[in-house]
């Protein structure tokens, strides 16, 4: 299974990304952002965490024009797997690949700490591992996670089961407590907190295994 | 653009006194002019020069096998093994903060980083020391507001995890906050850097951000006391840009990979000037500036206005000349500035020329190695009367006035702004203790910690100056980490005043003997001096950082205890309560003598706390607020209730030094005793682990409502 983690400038949650995929089996390439294509082959594109474009004009709006975002949206077009943890999340709405947008948190202020989530679904290759109601401790980080869309959208979100996480405890505003959303075909999932902090027994928990395990398996077979 | 006159205000604005001004007079044999004012008066502050203190840094252990490089460069290096190291600084940034506290924090945070990548190590761990004044000062809200987000909003986005640090309140800081940032990195011990020149006519490069107006003049800003005229400053804080700053790291160790540095200097204080100063000194060389060649963001700058410049993510370096195109690349890909703006000079010369004029000749050997060093008479602290009566309160009320101070409550609103965890190596977060970080694909660890304790310090420099070094051992002790090495962050008040000199001479000798016993040997440090406000100086704030190594994942004492546990007490408790937090919080007294620090028990009890990390299942040192707070951080940590044996204030909430509160269950407790009874150490069972309530003698409080206090008294003083 052939993974491809983007790194922007600012990206600086690439390595920790890496190091889970890597763990799970998948064998990874990075792609530098102002690489035009993604190396042959790939099923899998992860856009990681960290300030890509340092967070100017709005959180991932700069990364979602580069090069790289092109072959990624490309590479989405072609039933191509792809995952946003955190600023990758919020790329993935500035280029539209998932609908709605991250604003600035309630409280105001950037917040790390480790999050209760419940699985919302179980119907996806990213949260198969998982049963839905299950609830998991994944790291958040982020100051601009609070979750925005307009009526319709949360109600197509809810009515297709394409709410994967919301959070046991609102942490920043989101609507509907969204932590994490699938696309429309299921292949894309962007979540604000991080399962690639929680795969190491080391990291005080190991919650966020199921879903590399599972992904990199399942991709490994297809 | 025509230069100012150098009227005698105007020299003394630049912080000379008389008899500097003639020293440069007589150095050069004539007047300088105005840029050649503006150099002199960089290299010379007390912020670059360490003129004051430096007679006394000389005194300090710098030295031992695991040390690499000690003081001198831009931080200090120790051995991990395994051809590894850890590249570690702590420095000030507290006038800056103080007048504008978000970017004065953040610009802190991103200088220290510089100075460990300088060196060739990636970041891994950052810590904050913050003090602040009292919490009921119309200030003080928006000064931790400020600070705590421009922290935060540095390293989150240059993504370095910050896993410890400190944050205090007191009346003697209203005017003058401290904001004093670690960072600590990682690197080959055969890839380090150096700032050293070599070779004659080699490419001086400038690398990173472009130069603008901000911060000229910062340097000398920091060396002076604060007035009401303090706002006006606001426009000598320099502003910071960590997404530049996490570019310039990458493209600076990558350059680095390429083998074309020859050597690298950040530019800190004073920018250009201290830079290619240091650079050229070092290697015993001069160094031509050509400035219509740097990279500049502002119209019309002037030699003096760059040369004194401190924009942020800059870089100056001596390159090897077959290398550049490759250097260049690397810089071009991170979308970063690449300038030859000078070389390097067979002879002891800095030129400065702008647009082929000259704007400076100076002797450069002489701006670094002739700045004026000053042995300031001091006079020692007086010894403070004995503490002859304590407050009349019940225990379970003193533990609650603690728990509900900002000093003492969960600093969890500060630490929850900062990224823990980015790099995905940490294993232990902050909140108590050190923090742990995992070195990247091995079975090893390093920790990290900052202590000092002010009200020690003020009331018995030596001692408080030794027990600073010793909660720092203890601290990275109890985790089952071996100290290796100490940053110090020494900030005083005026030091023209001898009994704040007094402050200083003590302090450093109680840390030199502290660290010597101890073996961890200072490699790095920074002075900030003149922390006062109309003629009002700081608590003496001698902040310790230090570094502490596993060598296996194993030695991590990573418990966090659990009901039914034993509580034993390692070290003698006579109930030493001069200068406690019981006595400042309840009372608002500071009387009495700090706790002495016997040296060498604190050594015997952290070997003991090492030889026997099997039968200890959780552990922590015991500091201010002495064993009740101890206890109740412990009970908090696993999750339960507690009882304590001791009913009196002294020996719950006395502060006698080399101590630890181990928690331990089934053999453990009578193997700990037995080894304990061999070596003559004091381990007495002082209580337990378990139900749901805090049980001081005869006193009974619910966890939960303790809890409440412990978590809500931070945001309720100053959130």
């Amino acid at each position: 299974m052939k993974a491809a983690v983007i790194v922007f400038p600012g990206s600086n949650c690439d390595r920790d990304m890496a190091v889970a995929l890597r763990a799970a089996g998948a064998d990874v390439q990075m792609v530098w952002h102002k690489d035009a294509g993604l190396p042959d082959g790939v099923d899998l594109v992860a856009v990681p965490g960290g300030f890509s474009f340092g967070d100017y004009l709005r959180c991932g709006a700069i990364a979602a024009q580069s090069p790289v975002c092109q072959a990624v949206v490309a590479h989405v077009e072609r039933g191509g797997y792809a995952l946003g943890v955190c600023n990758g999340f919020q790329v993935l709405t500035e280029t539209g690949l998932l609908p709605g947008a991250l604003m600035r948190n309630a409280g105001l202020k950037f917040v790390c700490k480790t999050q209760g989530l419940r699985v919302e679904t179980s119907a996806s290759d990213f949260t198969a591992g998982y049963n839905a109601g299950d609830v998991v401790q994944f790291p958040i980080a982020h100051h601009d996670g609070n979750y925005f869309a307009d009526a319709e959208v949360l109600a197509a979100l809810r009515d297709q089961d394409r709410i994967a996480f919301s959070y046991d405890g609102n942490p920043n505003g989101s609507q509907a407590d969204i932590a994490g959303i699938l696309s429309e075909n299921r292949r894309v999932l962007g979540m604000m907190p991080h399962p690639e902090r929680a795969v190491d027994t080391a990291h005080g928990g190991t919650d966020g295994q199921a879903m590399f395990r599972g992904l990199v398996g399942m991709l490994a077979n297809a | 653009m025509q230069d100012p006159a150098i009227t005698e205000d105007v020299i003394a604005a630049h912080g000379f006194t008389p008899d500097e001004w003639s020293e440069v007079k007589r150095i050069l044999n004539r007047d300088p002019n105005y840029t050649e004012m503006g150099i002199f008066s960089a290299m010379w502050n007390e912020h670059c020069s360490y003129k004051s203190s430096k007679k006394w840094l000389r005194t300090l252990p710098t030295e031992g096998p695991q040390v690499i490089c000690g003081p001198g460069e831009n931080a200090g290096i120790v051995d991990i093994g395994d051809g590894q190291c850890i590249v570690f600084k702590m420095e000030s940034h507290n006038h800056p903060s103080y007048i504008e506290p978000y970017q004065g924090a953040a610009t802190g945070v991103g200088g220290i980083l510089r100075d460990v990548f300088t060196m060739g190590a990636r970041p891994i761990a950052a810590m904050n020391a913050l003090s602040f004044g009292e919490p009921s000062h119309p200030k003080t809200k928006q000064l931790v507001s400020g600070v705590v987000a421009g922290v935060g909003g540095y390293g989150n986005c240059f993504g370095v995890p910050t896993v410890g640090g400190e944050v205090r309140f007191d009346a003697s800081y209203n005017g003058n906050c401290l904001v004093n940032a670690f960072a600590a990195g990682l690197a080959d011990t055969d890839k380090i850097f150096y700032s050293a020149a070599s070779g004659v006519g080699m490419p001086v490069v400038y690398l990173g951000a472009k130069t603008g107006r901000d911060g000229v003049g910062g340097a000398t800003m920091a060396s002076a006391e604060f007035d009401d005229s303090i706002e006006e400053k606001r426009p000598t804080v320099q502003v910071g840009d960590p997404f530049t700053e996490k570019r310039l790291m990458e493209a600076t160790l990558e350059l680095m990979a390429t083998g074309a540095v020859i050597s690298i200097q950040d530019m800190g204080a004073a920018g250009l000037t201290c830079s290619a100063v240091e650079m050229g000194d070092k290697g015993g060389l001069g160094v031509r500036l050509d400035l219509e060649n740097v990279p500049q963001r502002e119209e019309n700058m002037t030699a003096y206005e760059m040369m004194l410049s401190e924009s942020q993510e800059r870089m100056l370096m001596v390159l090897k000349p077959e290398l550049e195109a490759e250097a260049r690349a690397v810089f071009e890909k991170w979308d970063l500035d690449f300038a030859i703006v000078g070389e390097t000079l067979p002879e002891d010369r800095f030129l400065i020329m702008h647009n082929g004029e000259v704007k400076a000749d100076l002797p450069l050997s002489k701006l670094a190695s002739t700045a004026p060093e000053y042995d300031r008479p001091w006079v020692p602290t007086p010894a403070a009367e004995p503490l002859t009566d304590i407050p009349d309160i019940t225990p379970m009320d003193g533990l609650k006035a603690l728990l509900f101070s900002p000093n003492y409550a969960s600093k969890a609103w500060v630490y929850e702004q900062y990224d823990t965890q980015v790099m995905a190596d940490t294993l232990r977060t902050p909140g108590a203790g050190a923090g742990i970080i995992r070195i990247h694909g091995t079975d090893k660890a390093v920790a990290f910690t900052s202590d000092v304790t002010p009200r020690y310090v003020k009331a018995n420099p030596v001692e408080g100056g030794k027990q600073a070094v010793a909660e720092a051992y203890r601290n990275l002790t109890a985790l089952g980490a071996k100290p290796l090495a100490t940053t110090d962050n020494m900030n005083f008040g005026n030091p023209e005043k001898p009994e704040i000199m007094g402050q200083f001479v003590g302090a450093i000798q109680g840390i030199g003997e502290a660290v010597a016993a101890l073996d961890m040997p200072i490699v790095s440090g920074n002075v900030s001096l003149y922390n006062e406000t109309d003629g009002k100086g700081i608590l003496p704030t001698p902040t310790i950082g230090a570094v502490g190594l596993f060598s296996s994942l194993r030695d991590i004492i990573a418990g966090t205890g659990k009901d039914g546990d034993t509580l034993l007490l390692l070290g003698n408790t006579l109930g030493h309560l001069g200068q406690s937090a019981l006595l400042a919080e309840v009372a608002g007294r500071a009387d009495g003598d700090a706790p002495h620090v016997d040296l060498e028990a604190e050594r015997a009890h952290g070997d003991f706390i090492r030889a026997n990390r099997e039968n200890i299942g959780a552990c922590t040192d015991l500091s201010d607020g002495g064993l009740a707070l101890a206890a109740f951080e412990l009970a908090y940590a696993a999750g339960t209730g507690v009882t304590l044996l001791p009913k009196t204030i002294s020996k719950l909430f006395g502060e006698d030094q080399a101590r630890y509160l181990i928690a331990c269950s089934g053999e453990q407790p009578g193997a700990l005793r037995e080894v304990a009874a061999k070596q003559g150490l004091t381990l007495i069972e002082v209580g337990s682990l378990g139900g749901d309530s805090v049980t001081l003698g005869d006193e009974s409080a619910h966890m939960d409502d303790l809890t409440a206090l412990y978590t809500s008294g931070f945001e309720a003083a100053v959130g």
